[in-house]
């Protein structure tokens, strides 16, 4: 599979399509993983891989959190159905357009968990959450694609993690998140890692007024994980890559999960499907929900 | 209006349902826009109706401009309930501003509600300029709900964080 890709990346490259290619490469000193890599001359696409160890979403590659990748030129990016879901969003957000983009699809069947559990097959237990209820497992748009064309899981989203947390009690829950929130350290790599924290200025960084304490304390790593919760509310398309990077294995995604359930029941919308659709929450219907509201 | 009977009355009823320490009363912080809510709180005072005076009212141009990050601050800095009031839909100063505030605020009481938050300390209400009695009646309500649960104790815990941290004597005792 990565053969085909190379093709693709060297034809781009050789014709002056694209400058720089974005992609996934082999790290020597670990097999277990790939890494992200960018590719600017023809004679190193050999470099590019694709397999189920290719996790990261590349996406946040073209966001001008990452302007030194901006500055190579015209980018080519290879991209599963989820990664293309951030880009919808992107283009959405109009942080570029389609056109400035060359996307090659990748028509993937699942990536794993953990590369150390790829031995060849996916399976229930080395398969990555959010694989499970993937129907975009062809990217929706893209110029080229990497291998045969993979029919949708056959099954919806039943929100079952989401779920099982709503169905304790509010003691049970607080006591739950503190002990996820009390191990933040604070590295910022959740933000780092999201396509759509783009921001030049993150609200966490902002010390007139410090609106989110900078400590590592409970009451400073609740408020950073509400906020950067609420800031990806209706825009994240549930990567999991702020889940996957964080260093103490916080589950982000179950929070951002919570909210893109309610934005799905609520507003009938789920992010990174449509990139002419409003955002919903740069949107209104007057007959909103408002039973909460005395 | 309220007579000084029917006043007293309502404070014993106040204290049966207490739950705090002794003494102990409910810190309310309302956020509320400046040209509806702000104008029934202030029609509320001219017209001498009375109320729990345990809100602080903060004002902002219009519930568009209330940051979910405000309602964390208020709460670091001790609230024991959250009130964001504004113009019913249709009578927002910026015509729109409360019907985003109404999707935000959605979506926030539910989050809080899923990382443990009970949702009685985080309220919402529209009041307009000539509703100076509804006013008084949310800011009852709201008051005798935070006063049923007490002190946010487990919100509060979180600021004592660093009091824990043993004091050098009490490490040197230790070693
Ligand atoms: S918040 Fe996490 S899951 Fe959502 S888009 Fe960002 S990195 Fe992906
Ligand atoms: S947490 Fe919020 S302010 Fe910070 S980068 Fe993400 S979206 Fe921007
Ligand atoms: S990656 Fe994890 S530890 Fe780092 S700031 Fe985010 S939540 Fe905290
Ligand atoms: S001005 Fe009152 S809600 Fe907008």
């Amino acid at each position: 599979m990565s053969k085909g890709l190379q093709d693709i990346a060297r034809e781009l490259l050789e014709k002056g399509e694209v400058q720089v290619v974005v992609g996934w490469g082999a790290v020597k000193a670990d097999p277990d993983r790939t890494r992200p890599i960018l590719v600017t001359d023809p004679d190193e696409v050999g470099e590019l891989v694709w397999n189920p160890r290719c996790v990261n979403n590349l996406a946040v590659y073209l966001t001008k959190a990452k302007s030194d990748v901006q500055a190579l030129g015209k980018a080519a990016i290879v991209a599963k159905g989820c990664d293309v879901k951030a880009i919808t969003g992107l283009i959405q957000e109009m942080q570029f357009s389609r056109d400035d983009l060359v996307i090659i699809g990748v028509a993937c069947k699942g990536v794993v968990s953990d590369g150390s559990l790829w031995q060849g097959e996916l399976t229930e237990e080395n398969r990555d959450l959010k694989c499970r209820f993937c129907d975009v497992r062809t990217p929706r748009t893209y110029d080229h694609l990497v291998g045969e064309e993979v029919p949708p899981v056959d099954a919806e989203d039943d929100w079952k993690d989401v779920r099982e947390l709503e169905e304790k009690t509010p003691r049970e829950r607080w006591d739950y998140w503190q002990e996820q929130f009390e191990r933040c350290i604070r590295c910022y790599a959740c933000r780092q890692a999201c396509p759509f924290c783009y921001c030049t200025r993150c609200i966490a960084d902002k010390t007139l007024p410090r609106w989110i304490e900078s400590g590592q304390h409970p009451r400073a790593n609740l408020a950073w994980n509400i906020i950067r919760a609420m800031h990806l509310a209706g825009r994240c398309v549930e990567c999991g890559e702020c889940e996957r990077v964080c260093p103490v294995g916080i589950p982000l995604n179950l929070l951002n999960r919570e909210l893109a359930k309610e934005v799905a029941v609520e507003y009938g919308y789920r992010a990174g499907y449509d990139s002419e659709a409003p955002p919903p929450f740069a949107t209104y219907r007057e007959e909103d929900d408002q039973s909460f509201i005395r | 209006m309220t007579t000084a009977d029917s006043q007293s009355s309502e404070q014993e009823q106040r204290r049966e349902g207490a739950v705090g320490p002794e003494g102990w009363e409910p810190k309310i912080v309302a956020f509320v826009c400046n040209w509806c809510t702000y104008a029934g709180a202030d029609l509320a005072g001219t017209s001498r109706l009375q109320y729990q005076p345990n809100v602080r009212i903060i004002k902002l141009p219009c519930t568009g401009r209330i940051d979910p990050v405000f309602i964390v601050r208020a709460y670091e800095g001790g609230a024991d309930g959250v009130l964001v009031s504004g113009c019913h839909p249709g009578d927002c100063h910026y015509s729109s501003g409360n019907y985003h505030a109404r999707r935000r605020f959605a979506l926030f009481r539910k989050l809080m509600e899923f990382v443990g938050v009970d949702l009685d300390r985080l309220q919402f209400s529209w009041v307009s300029a000539a509703e100076g009695a509804k006013w008084v009646d949310v800011i009852n309500d709201v008051t005798n709900r935070v006063r049923a649960l007490g002190p946010f104790t487990e919100y509060q815990a979180l600021s004592r964080w660093w009091k824990e941290v043993p004091d050098e004597q009490a490490i040197e005792q230790r070693a």
